[in-house]
């Protein structure tokens, strides 16, 4: 039973990265109608980019040009990437994304795709094809509750990923900016007719979706402290597979969906060999999308709105 | 400015347009003919090392100094040759077509193929490396034309392309080397010592059987795409991708993630040659069919293909199985070219690469997608000296041909054999 909750507890530290990375996915996806596929990989700019940041902050702190507490160096990074990696959401919406709003939908599937790459070989000719140890920021604790282990960085995970879906969904449900891209997500046609322009709401999109990448990586690098460029690819790929599982126009519902994703894959490798887990887990999938065609949350729709 | 750009090219216009496609051909045989005899002393006399292997592009990438020299090299061998001869030429040439036209086409189509064959036979004679090159290019253009089937013609955006390949790849190399071949994985072989004309026939068998089981896996994503489209039908089919790629990695029998060796060398480039001929006719007659067109239908709109009496069902049940086949014999030679499979080959990396072989080259069109695939190919390995600015150099082409030719660079084209092989004649000579 110990092993169970001890299950329970790194599958949610698992899905929390899934569901972060797929609540951009969605966000783009139900407002667009388009997937951005370079989103894995602009999770691994947040990594990289909060592993800059972490290091720029430690060096200043230790060559004692102020002193700050490593718990609000760990916040400052975590804000400081999320603002920095939003900007390369807008860029990926400007370049890849704008000059194709009204082509097949295929094609900005195309140029995400192509995005994702010049991002990695960028990371790699930059950076070279080293891997880089993220700092730790805060000493690891282990707590022990009734024979199941806790690391204080697990906490800080599901926490914080929970915490920013919080504020995401108040953000769609209660502001004025969330009620346009509500509006937008319902029928993108007629609302810029309304006066809520899609040149300002689809690169907000992008910012947001980005910025909760960048939150995910930056907890990916506390949790695993390596990075490298091609690390975005997979866990991309199956954050965009929870995404189209929680439904189209249900944000939360692809939370849900990546924290699902996240159970599956860690009790299919408690209970069979892990080099199943692919094969179990996507099994699964197809199995939920024969049944339940348009995902947890989503309502059927045409797709004749978009091409 | 731009009138004198248009007077400029109407005259090389002028000068080129009256050379069938036999005539293009006999220059490019006469320029093979010449750089197999003679191209390794021009290459000593220009200061090459050797003959450029590319089109001299590697070379010049690689080392600057050497840029006079190929493009010397590269103009002497081929520029001048095929432009001389087809245009000398011409008349003759004309006349021949307006013989072979008089012929059944397939007859002349064969004719064509056949000279088009020794030309490539001749180029890549040269070397080993343009050997390997044209058969990955030729089992590239089957890959792009069967998924341009589904995403194309059909309209679906399949990511399982590397998945019924994987199929084909390993039914196909299992039921060769499991046969035929001693090896370390499945034992001893069952028929030992089959004479080497005999592999050239069992050979086709095995493709078959491996195409075969790809179209039977292909119903495992074309069943779920009764009820849904889109975007839910890429995820399946992701799916089914992932299941296919973790599935083999977990099949010890097979190798497991260490692949399958061993294969015989039966994938000459007649053989694949062969193969890729076959593939174009046949889809092309297939899209150029009723079939074809209701898969159009099935595309613009499926609601009223539905009441115009097109069988919904049945349409994409046979586009999914159909292009699956093709993808599973391009997987069954991919994995008799390189004579090894391992199932990390059959990933995102490839599903990328091919997805981007379409779309660059063009939908809903063959010619499109052997412009694509051979461009795409020739373009990775010319670029290769780049080493990684590569992968930046080739996306960023990429986007711009996404942005300036949202559906790929010929698409929605007709590919029709009579228009390409028809003599050119002046509208006067023409009577």
């Amino acid at each position: 039973m110990t092993y169970f909750f001890q299950n329970v507890i790194n599958a949610l530290q698992w899905g929390s990265f899934y569901a972060l990375i797929a609540l951009g996915y969605a966000m783009v996806y139900s407002i667009l109608m388009l997937f951005n596929f370079a989103h894995g990989d602009i999770f691994m700019a947040g990594s990289y980019i909060g592993f800059g940041v972490a290091t720029g902050l430690l060096y200043l702190v230790t060559s004692g040009f102020f002193s700050l507490p490593h718990w609000l160096i760990l916040v400052l990074t975590i804000i400081i990437s999320m603002f920095l990696t939003s900007f390369l959401g807008i860029l990926v919406e400007r370049i890849g994304y704008r000059p194709l709003r009204n082509a097949p939908r295929a094609s900005a599937a195309i140029t995400g795709l192509m995005i994702g790459i010049i991002l990695e070989t960028g990371n790699l000719a930059l950076l070279g094809a080293r891997r880089l140890g993220f700092p730790s920021l805060i000493m690891t604790k282990t707590y022990e509750m009734g024979g199941v282990f806790v690391t204080n960085k697990k906490i800080l995970v599901v926490l914080v990923s929970l915490g920013l879906m919080l504020a995401l969904d108040q953000f769609v449900r209660k502001t004025k900016w969330g009620m346009a891209m509500r509006a937008m997500s319902y029928d993108f046609v007629v609302v810029p007719l309304m006066g809520v322009s899609i040149d300002v709401i689809a690169p907000l999109t992008f910012a947001i979706g980005s910025a909760l990448a960048a939150a995910g990586g930056v907890l990916y690098g506390i949790a695993y402290p390596v990075l490298d460029p091609y690390m975005g690819i997979l866990i991309g790929w199956k954050a965009f597979v929870a995404a189209i599982l929680g439904g189209r126009g249900s944000i939360m519902g692809a939370a849900l969906a990546g924290f699902l994703l996240g159970f599956i894959e860690i009790f299919v490798t408690m209970i069979f060999p892990s080099t199943l887990r692919d094969l179990i887990a996507f099994s699964i999938v197809l199995v939920i999308l024969t049944f339940r065609p348009y995902g947890f949350f989503g309502k059927p729709y045409s797709a004749k709105l978009r091409l | 400015m731009k009138e004198r750009n248009g007077k400029r090219f109407s005259t090389i216009r002028k000068w080129f347009s009256g050379i069938p496609a036999l005539g293009w051909l006999l220059g490019a045989f006469v320029a093979v003919i010449i750089e197999y005899y003679f191209g390794e002393s021009l290459a000593d006399m220009l200061g090459l090392d050797r003959i450029p292997v590319l089109f001299g592009v590697v070379i010049m990438l690689k080392k600057p100094a050497a840029i006079p020299g190929a493009f010397a090299y590269v103009f002497m061998i081929y520029v001048l040759p095929v432009t001389i001869i087809a245009r000398i030429t011409s008349k003759a040439m004309n006349w021949l077509a307006v013989l072979l036209e008089k012929l059944p086409l397939w007859m002349s189509a064969i004719l064509h193929l056949i000279l088009l064959y020794y030309i490539l036979d001749l180029w890549a004679d040269m070397s080993d490396y343009r050997l390997l090159l044209l058969k990955l290019s030729l089992i590239a253009i089957m890959l792009t034309l069967s998924l341009n089937v589904i995403n194309g013609y059909m309209g679906e955006f399949s990511c399982s392309h590397p998945g019924f390949m994987a199929l084909g790849a390993y039914t196909a190399s299992i039921f060769t080397v499991g046969l035929f071949m001693n090896d370390r994985i499945l034992g001893h072989a069952l028929i030992s010592t089959i004479p080497s004309w005999m592999g050239q026939i069992v050979f086709p068998l095995g493709l078959i059987l491996g195409g075969a089981i790809a179209a039977i896996g292909a119903l495992v994503v074309a069943i779920p795409s009764f009820r849904t489209r889109g975007d839910y039908l890429a995820i399946i089919s992701l799916a089914f991708m992932f299941i296919v790629k973790s599935g083999f990695e977990n099949l010890e029998v097979f190798g497991g993630p260490r692949g399958l060796g061993g294969q015989p060398d039966w994938a000459t480039l007649p053989a694949v040659f062969i193969w890729a001929v076959l593939c174009v006719w046949t889809i092309n007659n297939f899209v150029e069919s009723t079939m074809g067109k209701a898969l159009n239908a099935v595309r613009d709109e499926e609601a009223a293909a539905e009441a115009m009496t097109v069988n919904t069902r049945k349409t994409k049940m046979i586009a999914f199985m159909f292009g699956a086949f093709w993808a599973g014999i391009a997987g069954g030679l991919f994995a008799h070219v390189l004579r090894y499979v391992n199932p990390g080959t059959f990933g995102l990396k490839k599903l990328a690469e091919v997805l981007a072989m379409v779309y660059f080259g063009g939908l809903n069109s063959v010619i499109g997608s052997i412009v694509g695939a051979v461009g795409f190919n020739l373009l990775s390995e010319m670029l290769r000296p780049l080493e990684i600015f590569k992968w930046i150099i080739i996306p960023v082409l990429l986007i711009l041909v996404m942005i300036f030719r949202p559906t790929g660079l010929i698409a929605f084209k007709h590919f029709d054999i009579r228009e390409i092989l028809k003599p050119k004649l002046k509208m006067k000579e023409r009577v």
